[in-house]
């Protein structure tokens, strides 16, 4: 049988050890001690044997090992002598040309942000570079609410959420937000920028799965890295690959066995292309294999849909749908903050361990009234949607087809026009980033001249995030950034998008001249 | 109400003799004592003009005559409505009283920022110049001890026990985060979650309380209670004024009156709400450029930076400094903004215990000697990064001790000087000032302005260099939201408060009041006998509980006695070390502290939290005749050489002797 051969090989296994144990001087004197203090009971003997052995080791390890082997053991001495030697970098290199002129470059607002705003020189621009979509910041009404609240709750609510810094304004808000959206509850945060960041990691830990698009805006790149979660990607908007890669991990699972929390991380508009994402079948795919979707709708809260309440109302989805929505109070808005909207566990377990909201003061009271109002507007006026996406529409009519340089990314209904070299450009000129980026720095400065302010996204922050492996391809397309406003007439606009366009083209048709004329 | 003034604490102190109390009754009398108008000396009138004054010259030229001063706003603990005129009292004054709209109005700037009771109630923060020791940690008996670590392995045992049978039969929704259901994996691990679910919600309605108004010299509650332990809150309607030892108001610009938030108002009528554009595109007003001036010159750098929040200030900056193959040094009670900042940063991290110059040292040498891990290549550069103030444990860092080190060994310092801005130095300028250190011998100081200031968001001095570095390669620069209009004018209008270039003189005031008050309380509570961290200077002042279970006994006394605390216990904490957080503000004035004294000494007898054993302060003085510098001589003349009494003051000595004791060095 099985269990005497074992036994039979342990008990001569034993005998071997007890014979090479007694030839070791000194050995008789242990043998009689445990003979005699345990009577004869060797299993009890060979127990206590092990937890000796296990008790010297345990001595005998160093301390704690710190160290690893390639610690080199050196002398006082000769420490001293690296430390002398030893000579930092500077803690920055020095600031690069490029970017002292875009320090330089950054327009001064002199005064109000404003469809026409003063710039610090003295002259007035159209401003075409502000989120200022409905003209909220010059809303008497709302800035009679934020002077009234200053009045009762003073600017600051000096301390974090969890220690009395939870006012009652700020719950208020939370219920409008999560009733205008139509989920169970709501938390604000105190900066919009933040927001994604710590709701990422509060629920993707290390191990669980994120499968995110790939145009994933800068907030969420870094959510993802804190997260520590297993990251895939699939490409922008592409939902088949995204059901691919769903069915993979999905089935990788079943096969080990193993569930893990498993998420899908896209943008109601996205911040660095302009499109919204298929919510329906991404709905359909999540609800297929089990994943949970968190949605930021920082771009498009309060500008999608028949109410603003972003592309859950736009493309006619359940919003108890989605498990997480994500947003922001301060652009359109006028406000400040961001939030995150879902069903009452998910809200509930942010306040205890999103870091930005615990570890942060919350937001100003005077803040969190004017979300609650801009809200209220939008809700009730749904005209001003409709009125700000037309003008969009004669904006991006000045500029879209119409120019031979530059397309407009842009879902039809976003008033923000990001405006990408056209692709046949960028391959016949060859036009790497880079030069794209300087090519569209030239556009706004020389729009700028002509009385129209508009911006460029932000590229630089991108490279240093977590992106794709193996993909050295995928980099965010440098592009001009317009943003529609109501604050102006609609014929100021279509004037203000011929401007854009006539420089777009100056700028484009000297370089052509220049390269010709400078051969490199 | 009684008002007898020949020795208000003759009955208290034969009640304590009696070994009975009864806590609210006959104390309730003894504080309506303590508050009543008739405390006041000649000087305080002279006080409440000035403050009157600052009130008025900013919204009118009106000259300063100032209303006679009505009376402090009481909390009695019967009725607890602060501030209430005493109106079985007649003003004690010869004017004629002042119209009740005037006494509201009085009422409501008196609960924000609180007047004060006598000119010598001031004391300049600052360094004595001698090397700054940690403070002396106090240990409680090993009784508390072992009675912490049992309450923990209770609460443990009894969470895992319900959570066992919970999961296996019972429908409740608590449990569904937990399990995997429906094909989707539990929201929640049970073992992350364990904590708050088992032991935090036990606590929860410490947590978290809401507020209403200006959370300043008092803070306004909202009154919520729970029939399901804690799991929802249902609001009774009701609202309580409680004293606010929780806000990090250290300045006490939490008003909604006054010079700034007159500012504030005119910026947000002629600004707007917002800036709706992050700083790189649209965002950057003449106003915010103005702020970052006002802030650089403020703390001492050529240049600074303004950010929308304090948390993203750290996250964000770390990654435009160092990158990868360079190495952070970071105390180990670093705030968890700094945590994440050097985390993506992709540098090296090493922690080194708080405040210890030694083994900072040690890993310095190790790490300049050894270079990066396995290559051995040396490090690009060293940042080390410390507070100015700590948040949990009220230490201050050893600044004078890690410039030592900086000059040897050539890392580069950041200090998040966000408690500390305001609260510390003789000109509220941070540590720097504190320690009369050149600011230019830190590399970065960073700070928030949600603290000190009242606003919101954060702020990085540096040479020029470094903030135009950060300018353009800060994300949330470039693509967050700026701050408000409003936000900046608070920052603005209260920097300039402080520094006198505005209303000059009530600066100085409210830097001298959070610094004596800073003192006066914590000696005080070292006397009573309770254990308290911290140095002498900080005022943030954490009083040790050790059990969990006092935590929320703690909260809830202060509650019923209209003060309201914060509590923190693990993870915030090391596990046997939960505390109570006391914040001291420039809008306290003595009255209030004693008023928190009178409360911990009750609430200290109840919950038996006053074992401190001496060694940590609050001793005796010395008998008349012994200078400190005799001490040691005396004590060996008398044979004390080793012998540390438990200080136990009595409540009056502890008040009668505060003001005095406090411009000392304490002992
Ligand atoms: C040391 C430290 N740094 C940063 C912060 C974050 O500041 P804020 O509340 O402005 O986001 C805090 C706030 O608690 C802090 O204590």
């Amino acid at each position: 049988m099985d269990v005497q051969d074992a036994q039979k090989i342990v008990l001569s296994g034993l005998h071997v050890a007890s014979d090479a144990f007694q030839k070791v001087p000194g050995s008789a004197v242990i043998i009689r001690y445990v003979q005699s203090s345990y009577q004869n009971d060797p299993i009890r003997s060979a127990f206590e044997l092990v937890l000796v052995i296990f008790f010297i080791r345990y001595l005998l390890s160093p301390s704690y090992s710190t160290h690893n082997k390639n610690f080199v053991k050196l002398t006082d001495d000769e420490i001293d002598e690296l430390v002398d030697e030893w000579q930092p970098e500077p803690l920055v290199p020095a600031v690069t040309a490029h970017e002292e002129n875009d320090i330089e470059r950054i327009p001064i607002i002199a005064g109000p942000a404003g469809p026409k705003s003063k710039l610090a020189n003295g002259k007035t621009v159209s401003n075409l570079a502000s989120y200022n979509f409905y003209n909220f910041n010059a809303n008497e009404q709302l800035k009679e609410r934020a002077v009234a609240t200053l009045r009762t709750y003073g600017v600051g609510p000096c301390g974090p959420p969890q220690f009395y810094g939870t006012q009652d304004v700020h719950m208020k808000t939370e219920a409008d937000i999560a009733k205008y959206i139509g989920t169970e509850k709501c938390i604000v945060y105190a900066q919009a920028f933040s927001t994604i960041s710590s709701v990422i990691p509060s629920f993707c830990k290390r191990g669980d799965i994120i499968v995110a698009d790939k145009a994933v805006n800068y907030s969420i790149r870094r959510g993802l890295e804190i997260s520590r979660s297993n990251i895939h990607w699939f490409n922008h908007n592409d939902m088949d690959d995204l059901e691919e890669t769903m069915k993979r991990i999905a089935l990788e699972q079943t096969k080990k066995k193993k569930l893990t929390r498993r998420f899908i991380v896209t943008e109601g508009l996205f911040e660095i292309i302009g499109d919204s994402v298929d919510l329906p079948r991404l709905v359909e795919l999540k609800e297929k294999y089990k994943f949970r979707v968190i949605l930021d709708e920082t771009w498009s809260f309060g500008v999608l849909g028949r109410t603003g309440r972003g592309l859950t109302e736009a493309q006619n989805v359940d919003p108890t749908q989605v498990d997480m929505i994500v947003g922001s109070l301060a652009g359109p808005l006028c406000a400040g903050g961001g939030f995150c909207a879902g069903p009452r566990d998910v809200v509930e377990h942010q306040r205890i361990s999103a870091a930005s909201y615990c570890f942060s003061a919350a937001l100003p009271a005077m803040l969190a009234i004017t979300a609650s109002e801009t809200i209220n507007l939008i809700q009730n006026n749904p005209d001003i949607l409709t009125t700000c996406r037309e003008y969009t529409l004669a904006l991006r009519a000045q500029l879209d087809p119409r120019s031979d340089w530059v397309m407009c990314t842009s879902a039809p209904e976003n008033p923000i026009l990001l405006l990408v070299i056209k692709p046949e450009i960028v391959k016949s000129r060859r036009l790497f980033p880079e030069e794209q980026e300087r090519v569209l720095q030239e556009c706004v400065e020389e729009t700028l001249s002509n009385g129209v302010l508009i911006t460029r996204l932000k590229t630089a922050p991108f490279a240093h995030t977590i992106r794709p492996k193996n993909e050295d391809a995928w980099c965010v397309q440098p592009a001009l950034k317009v943003c529609a406003t109501t604050g102006l007439s609609k014929k100021e606009l279509e004037k203000a998008g011929t401007t854009i366009r006539h420089a777009i083209t100056k700028v484009m048709q000297r370089r052509t001249s220049a390269k010709l004329s400078v051969p490199s | 109400m009684p008002r007898k003034l020949s020795n208000p604490f003759s009955a208290s102190s034969s009640e304590r003799s009696g070994e009975q109390r009864r806590p609210s009754t006959s104390k309730s009398n003894r504080l309506s004592q303590f508050f009543s108008p008739s405390q006041k000396n000649k000087e305080q009138v002279s006080a409440q003009q000035s403050l009157l004054a600052m009130q008025q010259l900013n919204s009118s030229s009106s000259p300063q005559i100032t209303a006679p001063s009505l009376s402090l706003p009481t909390i009695s603990l019967s009725t607890a409505t602060a501030g209430e005129p005493n109106s079985d009292e007649p003003p004690t004054t010869l004017f004629s009283p002042p119209s009740a709209a005037e006494t509201r109005k009085r009422r409501r700037m008196d609960a924000q920022f609180g007047p004060l009771v006598s000119q010598s109630h001031r004391y300049v923060s600052q360094d004595t110049g001698e090397p700054l020791v940690a403070p002396v940690l106090d240990e409680p008996p090993y009784y508390y001890v072992l009675t912490t670590y049992m309450s923990y392995i209770l609460l443990i045992f009894f969470g895992h026990a319900r959570d066992f049978f919970g999961k296996r039969f019972s429908s409740k929704t608590t449990y569904k985060s937990l399990k995997a259901h429906n094909g989707y994996a539990p929201l929640n691990d049970d073992f992350d979650n364990f904590y708050v679910r088992r032991l935090k919600m036990r606590l929860d309605d410490c947590f978290a309380r809401p507020t209403t108004g200006v959370p300043g010299r008092y803070i306004t509650l909202m009154d919520r209670k729970s029939t399901n332990y804690n799991q929802t809150y249902d609001f009774t309607g009701t609202y309580t004024e409680t004293l606010n030892m929780s806000s990090y108001n250290y300045l006490g610009f939490a008003q909604s009156e006054g010079p700034c938030a007159d500012a504030v108002e005119e910026t947000v009528n002629k600004y707007g709400l917002s800036c709706c554009s992050p700083r790189a595109d649209a965002g950057t007003t003449d106003l915010a450029l103005e702020v970052e001036q006002e802030v650089a010159k403020f703390v001492g750098k050529p240049a600074a930076m303004v950010f929308s929040m304090g948390f993203v200030t750290n996250s964000s900056s770390f990654p435009a400094l160092v990158s990868k193959g360079c190495l952070i040094i970071s105390d180990e009670l670093n705030h968890a903004s700094i945590r994440i900042g050097a985390r993506l940063s992709g540098a090296v991290i090493r922690s080194f215990k708080h405040n210890d110059m030694s083994e900072l040292e040690g890993k310095l040498r190790e790490a300049i000697s050894q270079g990066q891990p396995r290559t051995h290549r040396p490090w690009k550069k060293i940042l080390v990064a410390v507070e100015g103030l700590y948040s949990m444990e009220g230490t201050m860092c050893d600044l004078p001790g890690i410039l030592n080190l900086k000059d040897r060994y050539k890392f580069y310092l950041f200090i998040d000087e966000a408690h500390s801005i305001g609260a510390l130095g003789p000109n509220g300028r941070g540590v720097c000032d504190y320690f009369n250190v050149d600011p230019a011998r830190v590399d970065i100081l960073m700070g928030t302005l949600t603290k000190s200031f009242g606003a919101n968001g954060g702020y990085v001095a540096a040479e020029k260099t470094i903030i135009e570095k950060l300018k353009s390669t800060n994300a949330s620069t470039q693509l967050g939201e700026s701050a408000t209009p409003s936000v900046l004018m608070q920052i603005l209008a209260s920097l300039k408060l402080i520094t006198g270039e505005l209303v000059p003189g009530q600066g100085e005031e409210r830097l001298q009041r959070i610094a004596f008050n800073s003192r006066y309380l914590r000696l005080g509570l070292k006397r009573l006998g309770l254990i308290v961290y911290g140095h002498d200077d900080s005022p943030i002042i954490p009083v040790m509980l050790y059990n969990p279970g006092k935590m929320s006994a703690f909260s809830h006394e202060m509650l019923k006695r209209k003060i309201s605390v914060v509590v923190v216990g693990y993870p915030a904490t090391p596990l046997i070390s939960s505390r109570a957080r006391f914040c001291v503000s420039s809008a306290h004035n003595k009255d209030d502290l004693d008023r928190l004294l009178v409360a911990c000494d009750e609430v200290g007898d109840i919950l038996q939290l006053k074992f401190s054993t001496g060694i940590a302060g609050g001793l005796e003085p010395l008998p008349p005749g012994v200078t400190p510098e005799m001490e040691q001589e005396w004590r060996k003349e008398n044979g004390l050489e080793r012998v540390v009494k438990p200080p136990r003051w009595a409540l009056e000595d502890i008040i009668s002797q505060g003001v005095r004791d406090t411009k000392e060095p304490l002992r």
